[in-house]
């Protein structure tokens, strides 16, 4: 399982911002190592956010997101107390969800 | 008798055995499908806007002002961690696609904007080289294209 990954939600007027840093190699595929093996491509493919059960943005992602990817967006609504749920999904089908408190 | 027992057990083992590659092949596709439909394969691998559109399924976007790049640098010091913001002003705005051309493939990323949330979305990107980069947004189906280029000093690759 990969690491936690680090959400700040906050409401910015009538909007909330939410600001994600997560914990992920995202390697390319078009390495190689010391062998000269190439390294396999391992990345996040699929990042969700919810904010009360609605999906308030979807995103896909390429092999050409940095490592430890981050990630800013705004929407409209989100009261402090409320919760921000973001999931991820790699192209190994390795899945993370963590939660925030809208601040 | 027991040469019966040996057969029962033989083709019990088996069946068992079968059931388990089974379950786990089952499992596998399965897995990959419910992802293939989130992923747009096709696009993360295209080398050219005009290919990258056909795999959108849009025609060619036209050249648009209202798209904005926000807190994106000219000249980025290290090509692995490019901050690049993009906003649209454009309405309906559906989707944000950030391209760069020069990179190996060249979508980077998408990002489908559903109603109530902005249509503004900043993230980090790796750039191989200094290169071009298209902000690819998707209004009321129809694409609309704005670009910058960023200089990279040091490229992604470690080039």
């Amino acid at each position: 399982m990969a690491d936690p990954m680090k959400i700040r939600a906050n409401v910015v007027g009538d909007s909330t911002e939410v600001k994600v840093l997560m914990n992920h190699e995202m390697e390319t595929g078009q390495r190689k190592d010391a062998q000269g093996k190439t390294v396999p491509a391992w990345f996040i493919q699929n990042v969700t956010a919810t904010w009360n059960g609605k999906t308030v943005l979807n995103a896909q992602w390429g092999p050409a997101v940095s490592k430890n990817p981050f990630l800013a967006f705004k929407f409209k609504g989100g009261a402090k107390g409320e919760k921000v749920q973001i999931v991820w999904v790699d192209n190994r089908g390795d899945k993370r969800t963590d939660e925030a408190t809208i601040a | 008798m027991d040469a019966r027992r040996r057969e029962v057990l033989k083709t019990g083992g088996g069946v068992s055995l079968l059931a388990l590659v089974a379950a786990a092949g089952w499992l596998k596709p399965g897995d990959a499908l419910a992802q293939g439909a989130a992923w747009n394969k096709a696009a993360f691998e295209t080398h050219s806007l005009d290919e990258t559109m056909k795999a959108f399924g849009g025609s060619a976007p036209a050249q648009s002002k209202d798209i904005a790049f926000v807190s994106t640098p000219d000249i980025a010091e290290n090509g692995a961690v490019v901050p690049v913001g993009v906003s649209s002003s454009i309405p309906k705005t559906e989707s944000i696609a950030i391209l760069v051309e020069k990179n190996p493939n060249m979508l980077a990323a998408v990002f489908d904007i559903p109603a109530g949330t902005d249509p503004a979305v900043s993230t980090r990107i790796k750039m191989g080289q200094s290169s071009n980069v298209y902000a690819l947004v998707k209004a009321d189906g129809k694409y609309y294209v704005a670009s910058k280029e960023i200089k990279v000093t040091l490229g992604g690759c470690g080039g």
